[in-house]
């Protein structure tokens, strides 16, 4: 297990580059970070915002690509009625600043060393950590395959889609939409099920990262049980 | 501090007397654990203490149940900055669990059905400050939030609270568990804000 980078809990002062709109709640906030210490694929940042009279408050966001030198990138989804997440999803302004703790994690963690096909099960925002894990893999020309799964309720509410679609080697994209799925989707809407999983590689050799809300990890992670993925392999992170 | 989140006012400065440094109110209950949730029944169950020494004495899920039971209400706060307040819990004191054992350890390793562990000092689960809990506000507690029995010690970040405990194991030196190893604070007092491996 990798060791935290020392300093992993100074308080960092982190500046918006640019604000990019993923779906209509979800955005990419990218920040310059000075002295940032890179990261691994899988962890995630506390955000820290300062009101006028000092009252402060803290959320985590995982973070969605490799480090580029000093510039991280967040992905953020908006949560009806949330303190900090809609500000910074729509307010702070470009230029302005917030501080940024981390990289924080060290269990929900993909490098390009870890050997084996890679099995990245996403719902929703969860898709945001898996996303890292793709892009690291894209960066290393990883050779070994890898699956996405990405569960999200319809087209519009898919995050990357310029990205996903067009897959790097020995990389498969699995688009499952619960409510509305775009004309011509041969599959008929609805939860990720058992037949969802067909054709990926034997369980055991394969290392499965699920990310999404309770349920849906929750549903994955037995899925998997299911089919004989060994739960030492199976690692999850959970949204609310 | 001023620069910084132009435009931010923030809310919940109403509760700041019962909400530890960094942490945010929450009216639900998060889930948070590393694997799949392992699905264990009573009649399976069985939790054991162990001493430094080697000896051991299990309950049974019928024995457990059978023992002194309380009703413990406590906020809980989670190093991923979530608090619930006034928690209600029933189970039994770990008080009562350790009455009976001959030790010399100042400390215990938690244990649990899917391999997580976590340690802590053994006088921050005895004289009343922490309980093998089997119901969360008047329910059996749900496979997703540790049962059929968890660990409850409020005081302490809510990663110390072991889900799906299975034993108690007393230790004369300190053993960093799950958490303690991978850059979590090995005591982690919400108070004093001990997140990670270089907090105070």
């Amino acid at each position: 297990m990798p060791s935290p980078p020392s300093g992993a809990s100074a308080w960092r002062t982190a500046r918006l580059l640019s604000r990019e709109p993923q779906i209509s709640t979800g955005r990419t906030l990218r920040f310059t970070v000075p002295d940032w210490p890179g990261h691994l694929a899988g962890q995630h940042v506390d955000v820290r915002l300062t009101a006028d009279d000092g009252y402060q408050a803290v959320r985590s966001y995982s973070l969605a690509a490799p480090a580029e030198g000093d510039t991280v990138e967040l992905g953020v989804q908006a949560a009806p009625d949330g303190e900090v997440s809609p500000y910074l999803a729509d307010v702070l302004p470009i230029g302005a600043e917030v501080e940024i703790q981390g990289p924080l994690g060290g269990w929900f963690i993909w490098t390009p060393r870890d050997a084996g096909p890679l099995l990245l099960f996403a719902g929703g925002c969860g898709i945001v950590p898996l996303m890292a894990m793709l892009r690291a893999r894209r960066a290393a020309g990883s050779a070994e395959p890898c699956t996405l799964l990405y569960s999200a309720r319809s087209p519009d509410e898919v995050w990357y889609a310029r990205e996903l679609a067009d897959p790097g080697p020995a990389e498969e994209i699995r688009l499952i939409y619960t409510r509305q799925a775009p004309p011509g989707d041969p599959r008929t809407t609805g939860r990720v099920g058992a037949q969802d999983l067909a054709g990926l590689p034997e369980p055991g050799s394969a290392r499965c990262y699920v990310c999404g809300p309770t349920g849906f990890v929750e549903h994955v992670a037995d899925l998997l049980q299911t089919a004989g993925h060994p739960r030492e392999l199976i690692r999850t992170e959970r949204f609310g | 501090m001023s620069g910084l989140s132009p435009g931010f006012h923030g809310r919940g400065r109403a509760l700041v007397d019962r909400l530890p440094p960094g942490q945010y109110p929450t009216e639900s209950f998060p889930v948070l654990s590393i694997g799949p949730t392992p699905r264990v029944t009573t009649d399976h169950w069985a939790f054991t203490l162990t001493t430094e020494t080697g000896s051991r004495r299990s309950w049974t899920w019928e024995e457990m149940m059978a023992l002194p039971q309380e009703r413990p209400v406590a906020d809980i706060h989670c190093v991923t900055r979530w608090s619930k307040f006034d928690t209600r819990w029933q189970g039994v004191s770990l008080d009562v669990l350790l009455e009976e054992a001959e030790t010399a350890a100042d400390f215990v390793v938690a244990e649990s059905f899917d391999g997580y562990t976590t340690n802590l000092p053994l006088e921050d689960v005895t004289d009343g400050k922490a309980w093998l809990a089997h119901s969360f506000d008047g329910y059996p507690l749900a496979p997703d939030h540790g049962g059929p029995a968890r660990l409850v010690v409020p005081h302490l970040y809510f990663w110390k609270s072991a889900k799906w405990i299975k034993g108690l194991r007393l230790t004369v030196q300190d053993e960093p568990g799950f958490w303690e190893t991978a850059g979590y604070h090995n005591y982690g007092d919400p108070w004093r804000e001990q997140r990670h491996w270089n907090d105070a």
